[in-house]
């Protein structure tokens, strides 16, 4: 009951932030919000650039490459010397060349994997100038990714798609800054820990033990972790740690941070490309699939944890506690994780390892059907306008018109980029695996035996190609290999997809529009939305059943067995 | 009811076809030279031109050296059934194109060369092999006399058999000026002397190019087809990872993965039922086309067609009968109507054209004047382009009816004179949209028919289908504003272009498409002809001037304006047919998983064998029974890839409803059933 | 390219200050002003609210079977969650069998929260159940009346928050230090 009240609350929250953000967003995209225009005109001065003056898609995304590029570096350099910089408590040394790749990788591409634990690896500083300093620039890449995309489809003949470094800007400025600065407040408020005094050495004198408590600037990181659907967390334990998400509110916030944007993003697609019901179907493509997964994965995570019935000792009333928080309980945390894995942020509340197998497989599949219900920042959108023209097309065949999209004729040139960025994923992931469950150094890496062994090695590629970052840790993944691998990963599962999205805005931009008869196809009826949800679900299905079916699947089946 | 009904209805009416014999779709002898085309289509550098196809040919080569190897009865029935899945898809390509090389060999019995009569340059005649023509060459033709290439009329008039070519077993007139002196190659002299100038090169006639057309020579793929062989090559590319990495997952797993099981399950994801259908899709197509006696002179203009917004038709012909009805005798002052009624049946007794006809018909209703037998002593007048009247002289009477200034100079001629007044009635009727036609007895002036447009029956009903599916119609005429505008209403046309001359015409279809509409128009003119070349999907008419036809993309043998429904039509049954069976080809991968999934790792993990739903007896049956089901669907799509899937003009929501429906939700029940009753089948004769 | 290259290098250089340096430390001023106890880690004298404690022996409430936030000096640093073990792991089985095992031996009947793990490793909260089934030997052990120590039990529960977020729960620490008092 508890949580039908909390997904109630979300759902009114995220539909009246769906509406007012949304069109904030639009707003900000399209110049018009103004207030922070003294802070905005000195930098464009800074960077010689005239914000009026617009990219092609090939400079837009040449400047978004080089920009990455830069940042992965940058981030590279403050982990590797943060040794002789400032605000390290703990003395903490220079992180190893391939962590530091494997991480500067992981937070330039909003992925967020992490290979180390936060609080016994990286500095104050590092935290703050290389990691937390991503977390907002990666989301607002991603956004500018998408509002190019919707550029596309808004405009008619034109050969430019916006300017880079003005929507990367405003996207920081106007967007993640202020909401970001005002939920961090929260986080404090309801106990996130913000401070720079170093870790606190306390002695129990009602148990006599010494405890070392470490802390650090964690709760306004956590604000932009959650918001920019990033998931990189200040402690190994992420979400699920006390001083990172210390109430069940601040549970309830981090959903609706990681949701609002990606939500928001379908009204302000309606609103840009002049229908709103064109965001709803999209939106509820999204809402649809995701309400089935919560479903799913809450049913399951209510049952049983298998070993611990197989112990004989405790009856579970409260379904599968293992690993998760008693402040949240096991629907909430749950809930936490399914967002988290399908909006692309990778946070989590408790731990995803210890989820029945059934409940691990809703996580693991929401992340395989490719991140768009709702996705990532910008992703989640722009990744789903994907399959949508691949819905156009098969649905414009079958009515027998050249198939057009938002009055953009979907021909093969479209298709192609669409098709190309819908199949770099799979094919990442199902390589990448396949590699790793042949390889030596990929083999030892599971802590874990049997096919929930090789459910973490597929849920690691499928994690980081989709830029999610979430982990069924039980990974021993700080290894040169699983390092450079995963790296691989994630820069094809962010640039591989960014750059078709990207031209595809391009060829969109440049097309004229045809204008909307009683002969086309509409892509604001549910009969659209019922058939993007076929096609993200066939595609999903199709390319991952038989990689599940031997991990979770045969988990599941495997009754009465342990491994 | 639809377009399509009234289009087979059309048909048998018009028998004997030339270039559309039709002909059962499994016609014997076609199937006999398509089983020998299936396996000469083996060649690797045809298969590699079908990507998906391609696959399924290498996978079937793994098989082939695996069984080669491990011999099995297994691996021998896999191979060979992936074999036959080529040869199946091979096949359906070979049965579409032996369709149109029927019609392509009758075409060229045609072609056998026939002598030709060229008048050189100082006016000798000297027989010569018509394959020697050039363009600018003048030849003679006269009656019984094929004509030996394309060519226009320089001198004289003729009647010409064009059966050969359109069908049509009535002939034609053709003659030197204007919009009816183009002729055609293959056809035939009845009557009179016509000297012909060549207009084609030698290979290059309208019959080559029909040929080449229905054999499908050099087929180019559409953008359609290209976009969907993209996204199907797509797919093709991602199973291959997801097929190739079982096997070292399987491996991790401690399973050892059969490579034949592996193959079997690529080539039952890949899309190879789009993929081995796609062509022949397409060839199909164009046949449907061309049983409807239209040419298209490429893939893309067929496509266009399904996507057209914007129809421009004819007024004449297409809306309105051609024919004009009498509707009222408009006597000038001091002449009774009745009178100008008798008068006007008897100019009209002779009459045989529709317009006479109804002339008789309308004095008979409203004054009960019956037709009568002439005795003799008359004499009737036909109508000559020259007179521009026609009538009947009888008893000293000399009755003309027909154009106002032809009668009127007439009269002058007689020495009567014109009353004022029938000017005046004369252009009342033409404001209305009506012709007048004048009527005299002698010098004196009786009156005038009202001749009107009569708009076509069941034509509102038409237009309203097409716009049902977005389709908007805009009529052409060179009325005036006012009378467009009353035909425009009763015929239920969404616009209209008054007063059209070939500007306008041109304008208005460059205004649509600036608008981002496909714009669709038919045409014979030769001041046509820009328009016909501007215009997305421009269909001239057969009987229009070689400039027309070259400036369209189609052209209609029956002249039949009316056609640009049809091919409409046959646009949208296009992509329809291509749209479902991919829709198809995809869904049936979810049983094939079923089916395979289990099977092939059944020996390390038993417990997945709870996948295997259908409940096949064995993993040797259950992914034979898949590879065979893959195969045989092919075949069994043939007929309706051929025939193209049933389109009628409904909303869009509805069309996809129904195909999604049938073509996806089928997609992956019907496999289910199929694959059981194979692997029940393969149980019972102890196959495995 | 080289433009690109010098607006890439002059904006992240002006994002590292304006998001890592300037956002945090004025997240911090502010919060340490608002909210200094819990920026500063909701710490009591005997730990923190937020981190869980190892309570050891029949006389204090026993929290999740984390454990291992204990060290042995003040530099070892010991990292947080996440437990690793799958739910068919057969280490999991046997731990959750041996913890089980030791509740019991202390006179306590094993609840699901006091045998399972938790995701942080430093969960401090129990369920009012987990604690309830603790009641009985705690007053054995301290010698006090049952129907007192239920009765703090009961006091010290956190009900969910706004009535619907999460669950009902009692912090350890909190409990443990109002046992103490109870003397």
């Amino acid at each position: 009951m508890s949580l039908f009240w909390t997904i109630a609350v979300l759902v009114v929250l995220l539909g009246l932030t769906w509406r007012f953000l949304g069109s904030y967003i639009a707003a900000i995209y399209q110049g018009r919000v103004h207030y922070l225009e003294w802070i905005e005109r000195p930098l464009y001065r800074a960077l010689a650039v005239d914000p009026e003056a617009e990219q092609t898609w090939q400079r837009y995304a040449g400047a978004l490459i080089v920009f990455s590029g830069v940042a992965i570096l940058l981030t590279y350099l403050i982990q590797r010397i943060q040794g002789s910089l400032p605000w390290n408590p703990l003395h903490l040394g220079a992180v190893g060349p391939a962590l530091s790749w494997n991480t500067a990788v992981s937070f330039v591409t909003n992925t967020n994997w992490q290979n180390y634990a936060g609080e016994s690896t990286m500095s104050y500083l590092t935290q703050m100038v290389a990691l937390t300093v991503q977390q907002f620039v990666s989301a607002a890449v991603g956004i500018a990714v998408a509002i190019a995309l919707i550029r596309g489809f808004s405009r008619k003949g034109s050969p430019t798609i916006g300017n880079f470094w003005v929507d990367l800007v405003r996207g920081v400025l106007y967007l993640l800054l202020p909401i970001a600065f005002f939920a961090g407040l929260i986080y404090v408020g309801q106990g996130a820990v913000q401070t720079l005094a170093g870790p606190v050495t306390i002695h129990d004198a009602l148990t006599g033990y010494t405890q070392v408590i470490l802390r650090g600037p964690v709760g306004f990181m956590e604000a932009i972790k959650e918001l920019g659907t990033n998931g990189g967390g200040f402690f190994n334990a992420n979400g699920s740690h006390p001083f990172e998400d210390p109430t069940a509110l601040t549970n309830f916030l981090s959903i609706f941070l990681m949701l609002s944007i990606p939500v928001a993003l379908t009204y302000t697609f309606g609103k840009m490309v002049g229908g709103i019901r064109q965001g709803v179907a999209v939106l509820m493509a999204m809402a649809i699939i995701f309400a089935g997964w919560t479903a799913f994965t809450v049913y399951a995570e209510s049952r049983p944890n298998p070993a611990v019935a197989a112990a004989h000792v405790v009856p579970q009333p409260q379904g599968n506690t293992e690993g998760k928080e008693v402040r949240f309980g096991v629907p909430l945390t749950t809930l936490y994780n399914v967002v988290s894995t399908q909006t692309s942020t990778g946070s989590v509340s408790g731990a995803n390892d210890s989820f029945t197998p059934m409940g691990g497989f809703g996580l693991m599949s929401g992340m395989m059907l490719g991140e768009v219900t709702p996705g990532g920042d910008g992703s989640g959108l722009y990744t789903i306008l994907l399959f949508a023209i691949i819905t156009v097309f098969i649905g414009g065949l079958m009515i027998g018109r050249t198939p057009e999209y938002l009055g953009k004729k979907i021909q093969s040139r479209e298709v192609k980029l669409a098709a190309l960025g819908v199949l770099v994923m799979p094919i990442v992931v199902l390589v990448m695996t396949g590699i790793a469950v042949s390889v030596h150094a990929g083999r030892v890496a599971p802590t874990n035996s049997g096919p929930h062994a090789f459910s973490e090695i597929l849920y690691a590629f499928t994690s980081q190609t989709n830029n999610n970052g979430s982990a069924f840790a039980g990974l021993s993944g700080n290894t040169p290999f699983y390092n450079v691998m995963g790296s691989i990963a994630m820069l094809l599962g962010r640039f591989a997809i960014i750059v078709p999205v990207l031209a595809l805005a391009g060829a969109l931009a440049a097309k004229s529009v045809v204008p909307a008869g009683l002969g086309t196809f509409r892509t604001d009826t549910p009969l659209f939305t019922g058939l993007l949800i076929g096609v993200i679900l066939i595609v999903g299905g199709l390319t991952f059943f038989p990689a599940v079916s031997l991990g979770p699947i045969v988990e599941q089946l495997s009754h009465g067995r342990l491994f | 009811m639809g377009a399509k009904v009234e289009a087979m209805q059309a048909r048998p009416a018009a028998a004997p076809r030339g270039v559309a014999q039709a002909r059962s779709l499994f016609d014997p002898e076609i199937l006999r030279q398509a089983l020998v085309g299936a396996f000469g289509k083996l060649d690797p550098r045809v298969q590699i031109r079908n990507p998906v196809m391609f696959v399924v040919l290498i996978g079937s080569i793994i098989t082939l050296v695996e069984a080669a190897a491990h011999s099995s009865v297994f691996s021998w029935s896999i191979t060979a059934w992936l074999f036959l899945t080529v040869i199946f898809a091979n096949f359906a390509e070979a049965m579409a194109e032996g369709r149109g090389k029927a019609q392509a060999q009758t075409l060229r019995r045609m072609r056998a060369d026939t002598e030709a009569r060229r008048l050189d340059r100082d006016g000798t005649e000297v027989r010569v092999p018509a394959s020697t023509l050039v363009r600018g060459d003048i030849v003679v033709c006269e009656a019984g006399d094929l004509i030996p290439s394309d060519g226009e009329i320089v001198e004289g008039i003729a009647s010409v058999d064009e059966s050969a070519i359109t069908g049509e077993s009535a002939p034609v007139i053709r003659e030197s000026g204007g919009d009816r002196s183009a002729v055609t190659g293959g056809t035939k002299v009845l009557s009179d002397r016509i000297v012909v100038r060549i207009t084609a090169d030698r290979g290059n006639t309208f019959l080559d190019r029909m040929i080449a057309l229905v054999e499908g020579a050099n087929r180019q793929k559409t953008p359609n087809e290209i976009a969907l062989t993209i996204l199907l090559a797509t797919l093709t590319i991602i199973f291959l990872p997801v097929v190739v990495v079982l096997q070292p997952f399987g491996h991790y797993a401690g399973a050892s993965v059969s490579v034949v099981i592996l193959v079997a399950l690529l080539v039952c994801l890949i899309p190879t039922t789009i993929g081995a259908l796609l062509s022949a899709i397409g060839i199909a197509g164009m046949d449907r086309l061309v049983q409807r006696n239209v040419l298209a002179m490429s893939g893309r203009a067929v496509e266009a067609a399904g996507d057209v917004q914007t129809l421009l038709l004819d007024k004449t012909g297409t809306i309105t009968l051609g024919n004009r009805m009498a509707t009222a005798f408009v006597p000038v002052s001091g002449v009774g109507e009745q009178d100008l009624a008798d008068a006007a049946q008897l100019a009209s007794l002779a009459d045989e054209t529709p317009e006479g006809r109804s002339i008789v018909v309308l004095a008979k209703e409203r004054f009960g004047i019956r037709e009568r037998d002439l005795g003799a002593g008359h004499e009737f007048i036909p109508f000559s382009a020259t007179t521009r009247m026609s009538g009947l002289d009888i008893d000293g009477r000399r009755i003309r009816k027909g154009a106002a200034e032809a009668v009127c100079r007439w009269v002058a001629e007689q020495g009567g004179s014109i009353p004022e007044a029938l000017s005046e009635i004369v252009e009342e009727i033409s404001r209305s949209g009506s012709t007048p036609l004048v009527v005299a007895d002698g010098a004196r002036v009786l009156g005038v028919i009202e001749l009107k447009d009569v708009v076509k029956e069941g034509i509102r009903e038409r237009f309203d289908a097409l716009r049902s599916v977005g389709i908007r119609t805009v009529m052409i005429t060179g009325d005036n504003p006012l009378t467009a505008a009353a035909i425009a209403q009763e015929a239920g046309v969404d616009d209209y272009l008054a007063e059209a001359t070939p500007e306008r015409k041109l304008d208005l279809i460059r205004a649509e498409q600036e608008g981002g509409k496909l714009v669709a128009m038919t045409g014979d003119g030769t001041n046509d002809a820009p328009a016909l070349a501007q215009a997305d999907v421009g269909v001239a008419m057969n009987t229009g001037t070689t400039a027309a036809k070259e400036a369209g993309n189609m052209v209609d043998l029956d002249s039949n304006p009316t056609k640009l429904i049809d091919i409409v039509e046959v646009g949208k049954q296009l992509l329809i047919t291509r749209g479902s069976l991919t829709t198809f080809s995809i869904a049936n991968d979810v049983a094939k998983y079923f089916a395979i999934i289990p099977a092939l790792f059944v020996t390390t993990y038993p417990q997945l064998s709870a996948l295997n739903i259908m409940k096949l007896h064995n993993p040797k049956t259950a992914v034979l029974s898949a590879v065979i089901f893959n195969a045989l669907v092919i075949i069994a799509l043939i007929p309706l890839a051929l025939r193209g899937v049933r389109w009628r003009p409904s909303s869009p929501g509805a069309i996809l409803r129904r195909n999604v429906f049938i073509y996806g939700l089928g997609g992956i029940v019907i496999p289910f059933a199929f694959i059981k009753v194979i692997d029940l089948f393969l149980t019972a004769i102890h196959w495995y | 390219m080289l433009l690109h290259i010098r607006r890439s290098v002059v904006l992240s250089l002006i994002f590292l200050v304006v998001l890592g340096l300037v956002y945090p430390l004025a997240g911090t001023g502010i919060s340490q002003l608002l909210f200094t106890h819990q920026a500063e880690g909701s710490l009591t004298p005997d730990g923190s609210t937020l981190i869980g404690q190892a309570w050891t022996g029949p006389k204090w409430f026993q929290g999740r079977p984390d454990g291992n936030v204990v060290t042995d000096g003040p530099h070892h640093v010991v990292v947080s969650g996440t437990e690793q073990l799958g739910p068919r792991s057969k280490t999991l089985e046997e731990a959750v069998a041996k913890e089980a095992k030791r509740l019991k031996e202390e006179g306590i009947v094993p609840t699901q929260d006091l045998v399972t793990y938790s995701g942080s490793l430093v969960d401090p909260d129990i369920t009012p159940a987990d604690a309830y089934a603790q009641v009985k030997s705690i007053a054995r052990a301290r010698g006090l009346p049952v129907n007192e120590v239920r009765h703090l039990v009961a006091t010290h529960i956190h009900t969910r928050q706004l009535g619907f977020l999460g669950q009902d729960y009692v912090i350890v620490l909190e409990l443990n230090e109002a046992l103490a008092r109870l003397h």
